[in-house]
């Protein structure tokens, strides 16, 4: 059924239909209409679940960890300083091999206090061994939703479903939500592969030796080496029932593209938007959607991009003395690329400043206009006399 | 143990890797011949979590959920929550953390739980500093204690934390205080916290190390009834967070008790005689909640 719904209520739609058990969660702006919504749903009766009002987000994801490894299907959502909170417990959840899913709502980290959209959250917690799924409207929150259980329980690792703060957390849109039965015939209750049973006891996540704590970690990477293949498939068999269409990166008007953009999130459609005014003018503008962020998609992107000339990444993060995030991942994925492209890298619209259209353009323009890219990313719409005043 | 009405099967396998004399290895025996087989374990990082054993091994023959030392109380919720859904509330969520997993680290989502009124069963065995690591103060230190983070003069100089009092200060159901040295009062306090189902119990044992206090291995059950009988640390048991029973009187001197541990053989007599001001100040302040308890 069509709904105007809020990005927010998007995920909450999403785990109500994924019949999740049990959620934890700890509220931190924008996230928390996700769980009010969700603790609603388990109020009324909608989702036969258990709802654990922790008292933090490191919490949050503890309980959740308990709960998983007690074979249930289990939800949590952050943001920001919330997600810095769960890192130790990132770590743990992956190494513990559980299918956990978590929306995290994009949202700068502090000082200064900011709420708004800023990907540095997530994307500084690349390294947990968490599958990371970035959203570009309400209708791909929810229907990513749904796909990450089934990636997650088809690899044992856990999911973190992204999606830009206000942006996408509190802007209502048009939004297919589907009917129960269509769901249940593509995610089928889950089946856990190991669940702490007094019937079959089991010692979890104990100490380990040097002799096999490597291979652990090495099976984590194998599993992570699965997923492009399990999201296909399992993309696949989502359109068929839904009739949507999500690839792991999209490609938009590449084929005779001079200058390609590469972003993620809710900046996709503004690209969209530019990259259809920039074809109106004549130019050969075209767009690469990062959907799955990790694993990185590095034979997709070498597959679109070789040969091209140009590359522009639009980034709302940074990682502070290299670059854009998804500018340096690019790089080094092409970086044995048959014929790679320049890759320039622009890092725009931090902790919730507007990236339009024409910012998007300027881009386009910066990059046609220099003949080698810069090593570093460059800062767009910086305000350089507020820049100047601080350095007296 | 068929006289104390106690089951003769052990849980707890011979080969775990508890030293001799390890008090929280003791703990375990009895609290699970207490609880039998239908629980799950949720164990923080702790001597406990080394104890059960390594991978590929367990000593315990129950299902253990080993957690990042911080989480004991959240994980624990967790498992209890899945169980729950599943239709499982026979099976018992047993927290095993130590005092760094209890009072310090893992205070928070201790608190967290019991504040929820978790239907678990948290317990802390309190060996009195963070021994797996090699011997550093944690705030259920006691006042006078010599550890590798207290050393020298800079010996500690606060009181241990009143955990129980924090806990009957959330009203939860159950509290007790346990020792390795009072074997059948500690297995009758599990059987009752077993039977409080529905909410959260705590308990709290006296796990002494002589490994890390300073006293050879056969002392280790000794030193436990030394400071029960001391009154250092009092049997009794607090339900709903005000009705207290006193379960043992004691009358020694704390010297009895101080002098056979090398943790405290840097005291002197005016420290000894601090210390026992302490805990008569505290011992008479127990005895008043106990007859200012409502009866019946």
């Amino acid at each position: 059924m069509r709904q105007v719904a809020e990005g927010s209520q998007a995920v909450s739609e999403a785990v109500r239909l994924a019949k999740v058990q049990v959620i934890a969660a700890y509220p931190i702006t924008p996230q928390t209409h996700i769980v009010e919504i969700i603790s609603e749903f388990c109020s009324n009766g909608t989702l036969n679940a258990r709802f654990i009002c922790v008292e933090s987000e490191h919490s949050a994801l503890a309980a959740i960890i308990g709960a998983a490894s007690s074979g249930v299907r289990t939800f949590t959502a952050t943001s920001s300083h919330g997600l810095a909170y769960m890192h130790e417990l990132l770590h743990w959840a992956s190494g513990a091999r559980l299918p956990i899913v978590m929306a995290d709502v994009n949202r700068a980290l502090g000082p200064g206090w900011n709420i708004w959209l800023d990907q540095t959250d997530s994307l500084s917690q690349r390294d947990t061994g968490w599958i990371q799924l970035y959203c570009e409207d309400g209708q791909d929150v929810l229907d990513t939703t749904l796909m990450a259980y089934r990636l997650a329980e088809s690899v044992n690792l856990p999911v973190m479903v992204v999606l830009d703060a206000f942006f996408l957390s509190h802007t209502y849109e048009p939004v297919d939500v589907p009917d129960q039965e269509p769901v249940d015939k593509f995610l089928p209750p889950f089946l856990p592969r190991f669940q702490l049973d007094t019937g079959n006891p089991g010692a979890f996540n104990q100490f380990v030796a040097p002799q096999a704590y490597m291979e652990m970690r090495y099976n984590i990477q194998t599993a992570m080496e699965q997923v492009p293949e399990n999201y296909a498939r399992i993309a696949e068999e989502f359109e068929i029932i839904f009739g949507r269409q999500y690839n792991l990166a999209e490609a938009v008007q590449c084929a005779d593209a001079e200058i390609i953009f590469v972003t993620a999130g809710t900046t996709v459609s503004t690209c969209r938007q530019a990259v259809n005014r920039l074809r109106s003018q004549g130019e050969k503008a075209g767009l690469l959607k990062l959907k799955m962020f990790r694993p990185f998609p590095i034979d997709f992107f070498r597959q679109v991009l070789s040969g091209k000339q140009k590359v522009a990444v639009v980034d709302r993060n940074c990682s502070f003395g290299a670059s854009g995030i998804f500018a340096q991942e690019l790089r080094a994925a092409l970086y044995h690329a048959e014929s790679p492209p320049q890759i320039y890298g622009y890092i725009a619209g931090l902790g919730g400043r507007d990236v339009t259209p024409e910012t998007i353009e300027d881009i386009y323009r910066k990059t046609k206009n220099a003949d080698s890219p810069q090593t570093e990313s460059i800062w767009i719409g910086l305000d350089q006399e507020t820049v100047e005043s601080w350095r007296n | 143990m068929a006289q104390l009405n106690v089951t003769d099967r052990d849980y707890f396998k011979p080969g775990h890797l508890g030293c001799p004399g390890c008090g929280a290895a003791i703990a375990i025996k009895f609290a699970l011949k207490a609880l039998g087989e239908k629980i799950i374990m949720v164990i923080p990082a702790s001597c406990a979590s080394i104890i059960v054993g390594p991978y590929p091994q367990s000593a315990l023959n129950i299902p253990i959920l080993h957690t990042a030392f911080a989480t004991a109380g959240a994980a624990a919720s967790g498992v209890r929550a899945a169980l729950d859904l599943k239709g499982d509330t026979e099976t018992m969520v047993l927290s095993w953390a130590g005092d760094g997993g209890t009072f310090d680290i893992g205070f928070q989502s201790l608190s967290g739980a019991v504040e929820r009124n978790e239907d678990c069963i948290f317990v802390c065995y309190d060996n009195e500093a963070y021994m797996n690591t090699g011997v550093q103060r944690s705030s259920s230190t006691p006042y006078g204690m010599r550890t590798t983070t207290t050393p020298g003069q800079d010996w500690k100089k606060t009181r241990k934390k009143n955990i129980m009092e924090i806990m009957a200060a959330h009203r939860i159901p159950y509290a007790a205080t346990a020792s390795i040295a009072f074997p059948e009062d500690m297995i009758a306090k599990f059987q009752k916290a077993k039977a409080k189902k529905g909410g959260a119990r705590f308990i709290h044992i006296f796990a002494s190390c002589a490994t890390g206090w300073g006293a050879p291995s056969e002392m280790s059950v000794k030193i436990a009834r030394l400071a029960v009988q001391a009154n250092i640390f009092p049997l009794y048991e607090i339900e709903n967070g005000t009705r207290y029973t006193l379960n043992y009187k004691g009358n020694r001197p704390v010297e009895d008790y101080l002098k056979t541990q090398g943790r405290f053989k840097h005291l002197s007599k005016a420290d000894v005689a601090q210390i026992q001001k302490m805990v008569t100040e505290d011992w008479d302040g127990m005895c008043r909640k106990t007859e200012a308890a409502p009866t019946g």
